[in-house]
Parts: C-alpha cells; structure tokens; sequence
C-alpha cells in the first residue's frame, strides 16, 4: 500500500449537508401538484390548458433570459416551473391562454430576469405577472365561472380559446345558456364586497359545496404546505404570521364593528388568502431571512391584505399585500437581525438546565451588568 | 426535527446534525511503531516556540526534554524516542508555513523505554506548583486548538473557579480519540480532574459527554472515586458542541458574554484528552510525547485509534493505516474545521486529533454541485450557533465590504465552525469567506 501521491488543498468544511436548491424548489413543485390537480377537477380542461401555457411562458422565458446572459440559474433547478405553476393558480380557469401567456413571459421579465434571476429579485414572480395582467386585462382577470360545470372535461370554457389581442368571447351568456345566473360566476369576495352576501366558511374551506367560484381547497393547501413546512422546505413561521394576524385584524373589526363585517373564518379561507400565505408569502428570495423577520412581514401581510379589502375598491387584496411585504423585506430584516450569542441578556438562565451557577462566583463585572432590556426591534432607532 | 426541538428544549440554540460516521468508535487504541525519522516542530502550540536545548549529533533519550518553554505562554517539548538530533531545521508544518522543528532519527535497536521523569507527590504541592508541574509536561489543549494547558488551569487575580467543565463532546464527525480515551483511560481521566480542580480551586467538575458515546458515559460513571464533585452528563448530540461556549450553555443554560472567556462566570473548560493524559503524566513527571489520533476515512484499510508518537510524518502513519492510493485529500482534524495538508511530510503533533483520508469519489458529491446565488432560505441563519446572519455576511463579503461585517454583522464573534457553509443549499462557501474577512480585517487592524 503506497501513500497518496497527489492531494488536495481544500478549505474547511469538507463535508456538505444533503440540502441544495434544486432538492428545495422540486419538493416545492412536487406539494403543488396535488393542488393543480385539484384545480383541474374543478375546472377542466380549460384549467389544465392554463396551467399548462402560462409554465411553459414562464419556463421559455426563463430559458430565452438564461441563454442571453440576463441572468442566472437554469430551468433545471426549477423554479421558474414554481413560478408559472402559483400563477396559474391565481388567474381565473377561463383566463385567455394567450393572456396567460403574456403573465407567464412578464413575471420572468419583470419579476426575475430584471433584478438578476434566482435569489435577486425583490418580489415575488408570479405576483409580478398577476398584477401586470391585473393592470393590463382587467375586465378578463375579473371573470370568474363557477367550478364543477357539467361538460368541463370535454369542452372549453368559451373565454379560453381567444385569439390572440383579441377579446375574449362573453362566458355570461354561455353560461346562461348553461342554466346559470350572473352571480354564480362571482367569486365569494366579490359576492360579499358588492352583494353583501357570505358564503359559510366550511364550504369554503373544502371548495366542494356546488358551483362556487373559488380556488382549490383551502385545506388541501394547507396540508400540502405542512409537508413542505414539515420537511423544512418552508418556513412555518411565515404563514402563521400572515393567517395570524389576518384572522386577528378580521376578528377584531367584526368584534368592534358588528354584522357590517363579515366573521374572520370567511376572511381566511376566502380568495387567494391561504394560497397567498402558504406559497407565496413563503418565496424564500423575497422574504425576510431573519426568525423575527419573518414574523414582522407575515404580520404586516396579514393586516394589509384584510385592510385592502375591507377598506378599497377591491375585493381581493391578497396580491397587493404581499408585494408591499416584499417590497419592505430589505427594511424588515435591518431591524430584525439575530442577536448574537452572548451578547443579549447577559445571564439569562433556562429553567431545564441541568447545572445553576452559583452567583459568588461569575465575576464581578458580569454579575452587576445589567440585563438589557429584551427588544423584539432590535436596531430601530431611538427617538432623539 | 426543528418543530420538535422548540418544545424539546435544546442543548444550545441552533447548530447542524451531519451525519456521526464514527466508524471506529469500538476499536481499542493500538500503538503506532515508530517512524525512522521523528519531525518535532518547536511550534506546536498557541504561543512563543519553544527554545531548543539539544545540538545536532546530541543523542536523547525518550521522554528527555529537547525544548524548553519560551516565556510564560509556551511549554517545553520532549523526545518522542530515542535516537539522535539529526537537525534543527526548517520544515512544512500543517498550517503552511515552513517552521523550526527538530529531527530526531530513531535508534532502531533501543527498547523505546520512558526512562526520564521522576515521580511526584501532587496532592503535597500547592495549586501554582501544580500548574508549573502541568507547564513542565509541555500540555497543550488536545481537542485541536493547542492552547497551553498551564496557562489555561492559571486563574487570574480576582477570579475564581467554581466548576470545571471537562469536554468530551467529540462532536466532529468520523472522530473517536476522545471516545476511546474516555472508555480506556477513565481512571486517568480521573486523576487529572482531581488535580485540575486542585489547581484552579474548583468546587466540583462536571463532565459533559454528547449522547451518541453511551459506552464512555458508562466507563467513567465507573470510574468516578465515591465521594467525589465530579458528575457525567450526557448532553445532546449536535455539532458544534465542543466548541467551550456551547457546552458552557448546554450544561448550564447561560450564554458567555461575547468577547469574554467561561472564566467570567467562574468556569474553566479542558477536554479530556488533555485532563486524562495529566493524569498519567503528572504523578510520573513525564512530558507529553504522544497522544491519540484517529485515523480514518472511506477506503482507509486499518482505520482506527493509534496512539502516535509525535513528530510522526503522516505519510508513515497512512501507510501504516493503509490509506487507499486513490485518496486525493487529507485532512488533519475532523471534517468540519480540519485543516487539510499540502504536504504528506508534515508531522503528528500535539494539537492533531485525527487524520482523514477522503477519495475522489467521497468528494464527488461536494464538487458536482453547482453554484446558485443565495436564495435567501434562512438555513444558515437557523444554523449559526452564534447567532450571525451569514447570509447578510455572506451577501457583504461578495461585495467586499469588510468593514460593515465587522462592525454592524459582528463577523469577530465567528469561529469558523463552518455551519453555514455546510447547510447552505446554495454551495455558498460562507465560512470560506468570513476566513478571508477576517483576516483582511486583523491586517487593517494590525497596520
């Protein structure tokens, strides 16, 4: 047996943990299938097709912005799949494809390939292509058909198949002609916000009860997201806060403002609330690194978006909240830096541990500092 | 497995769990035969070189000390064997550098037999006689950072000691010299607690094993004399637990002030390789001319605990373990903060814990990852057991701004435990970074 001959130089750490990036964003879209599933057994055919355009926009976008250089990552780590998936989600089943397709190539260009591709961008991706098409077809982003239609695994819904720059073919009379009212095809917000009538909070929970216009089960969400969160693909922290608070702020403005304000179970599971929380708050390039951080921007979530829908035009206010969170994710996470090790409460004992300290012998110095005051702000800046 | 500590309540905050690969955990510590030639550096420890005091052509005997300490924060050094000073010289040292080391051939023919030395009484001696008995052994901190042992059981003017923590997490992977230590030489271990807590007046001495080394939880349990403040707890597994601070906190709950060593709250922490070696030392008056290595890896055809003679080349002790030919790094230390060696000539010394032999095909999985930019997940952030945001740190480092590191990401409270760099799904080499930072920011320092 002979000694190596050639070795290497290499610098600590020699090993390396088994997590990596693609491993992270596969799991990602792996707890996202069972929901777009889902949403195709609500919606059919018409729900498959979208789902379908607006990732293959987004993977070709990807892929044309990867090529030039633009920017970093590649289709393989797969998080443009991600991105085209959670928009599709968000847009309505019968959204135009060609409009979806327009979502798909925007949120890659605008969202990520602008700031530098994956890890750079500031906001979330797929919300940057929901709001450019919100801004850019309104009327078509409004129109909702109701799920679990007779015929929808054999035909279209009619706004599906527009041409492209064309507008979309009219989905109320073909409803009509299908037995079904105008305000079948509202969704339960907007039933709510112009009608000022509720949909009870158990059909909305499991999206099964009849016609509605809703989204996939916001059960099945949560439990896709508990294995994600489960198997620390996500961080819990985020989505408690954003359902936290939102249900605290919904809770306490019904308590305070009585029967004009709905309960807060139907503000939680309605609209886009749980998916928003769950997926789309947890993006982990546009959230706060920080365990406090994430508690902050899950909490400023959670009240913008009940805010915005009680107090604007809108009924959903989901999307806009979580960019402002986005967007104030630089500014959250200077204020909420970890503590160093020893440098918080100077001794602070735990209850279990096994040994106490006999205070005769810390040193003199150590014994009288005194305890700083425990600052959840850490760095903000005091008043002058 | 996080979820579950939060209710659990954890050892100290953070941390990683790489997987344990203690390989060798149940093989007894074989001796190593002596190499040829032995290569004793005179700088093995933290501190001043020692000052030799043999000449070229001198003969030694083994056990004879050939280096005298240098001042207060030094030790001596000893002949590993017997033979004859070949040359005082400059050699490659693990670190890099090329440093002053003795060479001494060895006498094939002798019997090898520690003939210097004369026993002593301790327990007759007063606490300073006893660190001087402890400087004169030439003891340094065994668990790898070679801090002079002396210096460390030294109490300074105004402090006291009320426990001493004794160290026996081993929480590096492939690792077991401490492992072995603690279920061979318990007895040892014991006699070198009692003399350490002579030194520093401590009022008890709790010993604090990782719940992965049951069998040496249970030896010293055994060995403990009836009567005495010494107490074994097991603490939970979790890397980096040897590090004094952590320890500190897993046993005791209470942070260290940054900046400040255990002593501030009346602690002085050692590990038992160097307590259970002054246990033999010390009542013999012998110096310390050997220690425990693990020498391990995949594909390592002996792998196991040898007790090496220091001075001994690395390529004498891979031949001797069977190193596969194929092995294209080795590492001195353990996989997480070992150093890894340019030179296969570079001697065994004090501070050398293990000898690790990775293939091409164990590092396969490490080199075939790509590069992503981060992608801000928070796993190092939940990983640091200091409480840093490499993340932050990492993002600052990219942009070379080491000023801001240091001053509002406290980069100096680091110690390199690797965590981040470890965990980061990126392939980000954070730690590697806060290396270059850090020393980029002792040089401004310094000028």
């Amino acid at each position: 047996m002979t000694a190596p001959t050639r070795t290497e130089i290499r610098s600590a750490p020699h090993i390396k943990g088994p997590r990596s990036v693609e491993q992270i964003m596969a799991n990602v879209v792996y707890s996202l299938l069972p929901i777009c599933a889902f949403f195709v057994y609500q919606y059919g055919i018409s729900a498959a097709a979208s789902i379908l355009v607006v990732t293959a926009a987004c993977l070709l976008a990807e892929r044309a912005f990867v090529r030039t250089g633009t920017q970093a990552g590649s289709l393989s780590d797969f998080s443009a799949t991600i991105t085209g998936l959670l928009l599709a989600l968000t847009l309505p089943p019968g959204f135009p494809l060609w409009m979806g397709a327009v979502a798909g190539i925007s949120a890659i260009a605008l969202g990520k390939a602008l700031f530098g591709g994956i890890g750079f961008n500031v906001f979330n991706p797929a919300l940057v292509g929901r709001a450019f098409v919100q801004a850019a077809f309104p009327a078509a982003i409004a129109t909702y058909t109701p799920s679990f239609l007779p015929g929808r695994f054999t035909q279209f819904i009619p706004s599906s198949l527009a041409w492209p720059l064309m507008a979309p073919a009219d989905t109320a009379a073909w409803l009509k002609a299908m037995q079904f009212d105008a305000l079948a095809s509202a969704t339960p917000l907007a039933k709510w916000k112009f009608e000022g009538t509720l949909t009870a909070a158990g059909d909305l929970l499991t999206s099964l009860a009849g016609h509605m216009a809703v989204g996939p089960s916001p059960v099945l969400i949560l439990t896709c997201g508990a294995y994600l969160a489960l198997r620390r693909f996500m961080d819990w922290r985020i989505p408690a806060a954003v359902l936290g608070s939102a249900g605290l702020t919904a809770w306490l403005i019904f308590a305070l403002g009585g029967t004009k304000y709905p309960d807060p179970f139907f503000m939680l599971f309605s609209g886009g609330l749980i998916l928003g929380a769950v997926y789309m708050a947890t993006d982990m390039a546009t959230s706060p690194v920080t365990p406090r951080g994430m508690w902050v921007y899950g909490g400023l979530i959670g009240v913008l978006t009940v805010v915005i829908r009680y107090y604007s035009g809108l009924p959903e206010g989901v999307m806009y909240a979580i960019l402002i969170g986005n967007a104030a994710t630089p500014l959250i996470e200077r204020i909420t830096q970890p503590t160093p090790f020893g440098k918080g409460a100077s001794i602070r004992t735990r209850k279990s541990a096994s040994y106490t300290l006999h205070p005769d012998y810390i040193s003199r110095e150590e014994a009288s500092a005194k305890t700083p005051k425990k600052r959840f702000f850490k760095n903000k800046p005091k008043k002058s | 497995m996080k979820l579950l500590s939060y209710f659990r309540g954890e050892a100290f905050q953070r941390g990683v769990h790489p997987p344990g690969c203690k390989h060798t955990a149940d093989t007894p510590i074989r001796r190593l035969p002596f190499a040829p030639r032995l290569v004793v550096p005179l700088s093995q420890h933290i501190g001043k070189p020692s000052r030799p005091i043999v000449r070229v052509g001198e003969e030694v005997l083994r056990g004879q000390p050939i280096a005298e300490a240098d001042g207060w924060l030094s030790v001596p050094q000893h002949a590993p064997a017997t033979g004859v000073v070949e040359a005082i010289e400059l050699r490659p040292s693990a670190r890099g550098p090329w440093t002053e080391c003795i060479v001494i051939r060895v006498y094939e023919a002798s019997t090898q037999e520690v003939l210097w030395g004369t026993p002593q009484d301790l327990d007759a001696f007063p606490p300073q006689d006893i660190v001087l008995a402890v400087q004169r052994t030439g003891m340094v901190g065994l668990g790898g950072a070679a801090f002079p042992s002396h210096a460390k059981l030294t109490v300074p003017e105004g402090a006291r000691v009320e426990t001493l923590v004794v160290n026996g997490c081993e929480c590096e992977p492939y690792l077991t010299c401490d492992h072995r230590v603690m279920v061979e030489q318990a007895r040892d271990l014991m006699t070198g607690i009692r003399h350490a807590m002579r030194a520093t007046g401590a009022l008890r001495a709790i010993i604090g094993v990782e719940d992965n080394k049951p069998a040496a939880a249970e030896a010293m349990r055994r060995a403990l004399p009836p009567g005495s403040e010494i107490f074994v707890e097991e603490v939970p597994t979790k890397y980096p637990q040897g590090s004094e601070k952590m320890l500190v906190t897993a046993l005791f709950g209470v942070e260290v002030p940054s900046g400040k060593l255990p002593l501030s709250l009346g602690m002085v922490v050692n590990n038992v390789g160097t307590l259970a070696a002054l246990g033999r030392l010390l009542p013999a008056g012998q110096g310390l001319i050997e220690r425990v290595v693990t020498v391990t890896g995949p594909g390592v055809a002996r792998p196991g605990d040898y007790r090496v003679p220091l001075g001994t080349p690395i390529s004498f002790v891979l031949d001797y373990a069977g190193a596969p030919a194929q092995a294209r790094q080795v590492i001195l230390g353990g996989p997480m903060m070992g150093q890894s060696v340019a030179s296969l000539d570079v001697p065994v010394t004090k501070g050398v814990s293990g000898v690790l032999v990775f293939r091409g095909e164990d590092m396969a999985g490490r080199e075939g990852r790509k590069t992503f930019p981060c992608i801000k997940c928070g796993e190092c952030v939940e990983s640091c057991p200091m409480g840093l945001n490499p993340s932050m740190l990492g993002m600052l480092a990219a942009r070379r701004e080491y000023d801001a590191m240091g001053e509002q990401y406290h980069l100096g409270d680091c110690f390199e435990c690797g965590c981040c760099t470890y965990t980061c799904p990126s392939n980000i080499p954070l730690v590697q970074q806060f290396r270059v930072a850090k020393q980029i920011l002792r040089e401004k320092a310094a000028a």
